[in-house]
């Protein structure tokens, strides 16, 4: 992997004064978006003359559009979106804090462990039920910045431990394309308030497959960025060497929009880089030059249902029209031994996360405590859920004297082999194709017992995010009515290639992002 | 994979979780069923292979050392479950009130 030297390191963003990508991303977005032909978002209902905003159909970019020519202000875009929640999240409780902030942009809603001040945060969990952050997260300063009002905070899998928001402390989300069915998770929530026009656009996490997945389960486009892209400042944390926050969207050019404000440099996380070219939104509409690389064990594993290859296949076949040049490749190791690697790895760096937690400084602490011990140890076991749980204990037993060598230490040597071969497949393609999750959106409840199985729901997304890759879910089509999502995989920093190239695949699929029983 | 009681005792523990006693069994064998299936790590030999720890190779981020706006106490105790005399207030350590 390419070396990254850090540059300009100046103080802490919360420093007096606000520092250099702050202001450019404001400037940035203050260049407005650029218009886009509009399609029934907005009818005017006589006789009072007001918008009636179709938020299930509106894309954020369009939302700009009708705020950048006074059609809608930004107070009467906001209203839209809390009417539609009063409608449909009774349904689909894709909200944990609805919030409603009236502002001039183009709303968004944030998974519910991105730190907001003054709005409580809970990532999913009854340890951090009341805790009201007294910060900002860089990530939603940004978001500030650019102007865009906060709708709420999403539901989603307990510290984003899990693939269907099943493990929600305060219950599940619904999928709008079939309440009885999971929208996928971590970020479930997001997805599901997107899809059901509950948000224009919404911000997730991807540990090891968190955004894509769910992205993919509702009929949506979601990005896992580049680790160090986007700063985990205020990002509660699960496993540290994984975790990226980006978006979930209803199409590849929002998708973009949103990365334009949230990525770049943070003093305030060290781990992050500078972008190596700014953000383009894509345009073009063929994928002439590049060069497409099918791994064989990403689309042929076991499980992946048949529908799902069917219209994976369908897609393939589509990109090859639009000029690029498809080939067949191999990741031999990373497949087959990815979910290991992944499931000692990220539950290791949480249990070191979550030691946070322990009843002093906030968040639940036990009423039955005794002496220090006793209240570190009753409030954790109160206070987290079963997965997490689960995940504190594999992840201590696998950095415990005796078996560091033989799990978490060779785990580390696995991921390397990972990164090692996606390397070796980047020598000869540009992009790799698979797809995103082996399942359409399956029932709830349907996995929620076998923490094994569910584990199986992100055989796809896994191996790309060991390696630090960027990956794209792009909607593909249906199969039993229910989304199928398309992974696009680029080498690091691919940002505006796979933009691009959903771009031009998302146009030629022409998937309808309105879930077929809202359709009006 | 079988694990021990003692070993879930043991890990348990280390992570500050205090696992009732009619749960610890569910937890013994849950436990021993993930191992089971991670442990397919072990089925390389990866013994020339160096670990990789981090996606990217950053080395020695330094940062100048400049004091600035931190916050309040007020603001550092507001999310407190006891807070005395602006601090965090636990019971004794090590046993007793």
């Amino acid at each position: 992997m390419r070396p990254i030297r850090p540059t300009g390191l100046s103080g802490c963003r919360r420093s007096a004064g606000a520092s250099d990508s702050i202001s450019t991303h404001s400037a940035r977005h203050r260049r407005g978006f650029s218009t886009y032909a509009e399609k029934r978002v907005v009818a005017w209902g006589a006789p009072w003359g007001l918008a009636v905003i179709d938020t299930l159909r509106l894309t954020a970019e369009e939302a700009a559009g009708l705020l950048e020519r006074n059609e809608v202000s930004g107070e009467e875009l906001t209203q839209a979106y809390l009417d539609a929640i009063d409608e449909r999240d009774a349904e689909l409780h894709a909200y944990l804090h609805v919030v409603g902030e009236k502002g001039k942009g183009v709303p968004l809603a944030h998974k519910d462990l991105i730190t907001t001040k003054g709005i409580p945060t809970t990532a999913g969990s009854k340890i951090l039920e009341g805790y009201v952050p007294v910060f900002d997260s860089t990530v939603a300063a940004h978001c500030k910045e650019a102007g865009l009002p906060i709708l709420g905070k999403t539901n989603m899998d307990e510290f984003a431990m899990g693939s269907s928001t099943e493990n929600s402390a305060y219950g599940p989300s619904h999928n709008p394309w079939d309440p009885t069915r999971v929208p996928g998770g971590s970020s479930g929530g997001s997805a599901a308030a997107v899809a059901g026009g509950l948000a224009p656009w919404a911000l997730g996490s991807d540990t090891g497959g968190s955004i894509k997945q769910p992205a993919a389960l509702c009929g949506l486009v979601g990005l896992r960025p580049t680790y160090g892209t986007v700063s985990r400042y205020g990002i509660v944390a699960f496993a540290s060497s994984l975790d990226q926050v980006g978006p979930i969207t209803k199409t590849v050019r929002d998708n973009a929009r949103l990365y334009e404000i949230i990525a770049g440099r943070d003093p305030c996380d060290s781990t992050t880089v500078d972008l190596p070219a700014p953000v383009e939104i894509p345009s073009a509409e063929d994928l002439k030059g590049i060069r497409v690389g099918v791994p064989r064990e990403l689309n042929e594993a076991e499980g992946i249902e048949r529908g799902v290859a069917e219209q994976v296949q369908k897609a393939i076949a589509l990109a090859e029209q639009l000029g690029a040049e498809v080939g067949e490749t191999t990741l031999p190791r990373s497949v087959d031994f990815g979910l290991a690697c992944y499931y000692l790895v990220a539950p290791a760096e949480a249990s070191s996360n979550l030691a946070r937690y322990d009843g002093v400084r906030y968040g639940y602490r036990t009423p039955n405590n005794g002496d220090l011990t006793a209240l570190y140890e009753r409030t954790r076991w109160e206070g987290f859920g079963a997965e997490p749980k689960r995940r504190i204990l594999i992840g201590t037993y696998a950095l415990s004297a005796g078996y560091f060598e033989a799990y978490y230490g060779q785990a580390q040597k696995v991921r390397t082999v990972i990164a090692q071969e996606h390397a070796a497949a980047f020598e000869s393609f540009d992009l790799l194709i698979s797809p995103t999750s082996p399942t359409v959106a399956f029932k709830l409840g349907e996995k929620a017992e076998n923490p094994l199985a569910m584990y199986l729901s992100d055989l796809l997304t896994i191996p790309s995010n060991m390696a630090g890759l960027p990956g794209l879910s792009i909607p593909c089509g249906l199969s039993e009515g229910l989304p199928v999502g398309l992974q696009l995989i680029g080498p690091e920093f691919s940002e505006n290639l796979l933009f691009r190239a959903g771009h031009a695949l998302e146009r030629a699929i022409g998937f309808d992002p309105v879930p077929e029983r809202l359709r009006g | 994979m079988s694990i021990s009681r003692e070993d879930v005792l043991h890990v348990a523990k280390l992570a500050r979780l205090e696992i009732p006693e009619d749960q610890i069994e569910a937890v013994r064998a849950e436990l021993g069923a993930i191992l089971g299936a991670v442990g397919k790590v072990s089925e390389l030999d990866l013994s020339d292979v160096e670990p990789t720890s981090h996606p990217l190779d950053l080395v020695n981020v330094w940062a100048e050392d400049e004091p600035r706006p931190s916050l309040s106490r007020e603001a550092a105790l507001a999310n407190a479950p006891d807070p005395a005399d602006g601090a965090f207030r636990v019971p004794a350590v090590g046993g007793g009130e």
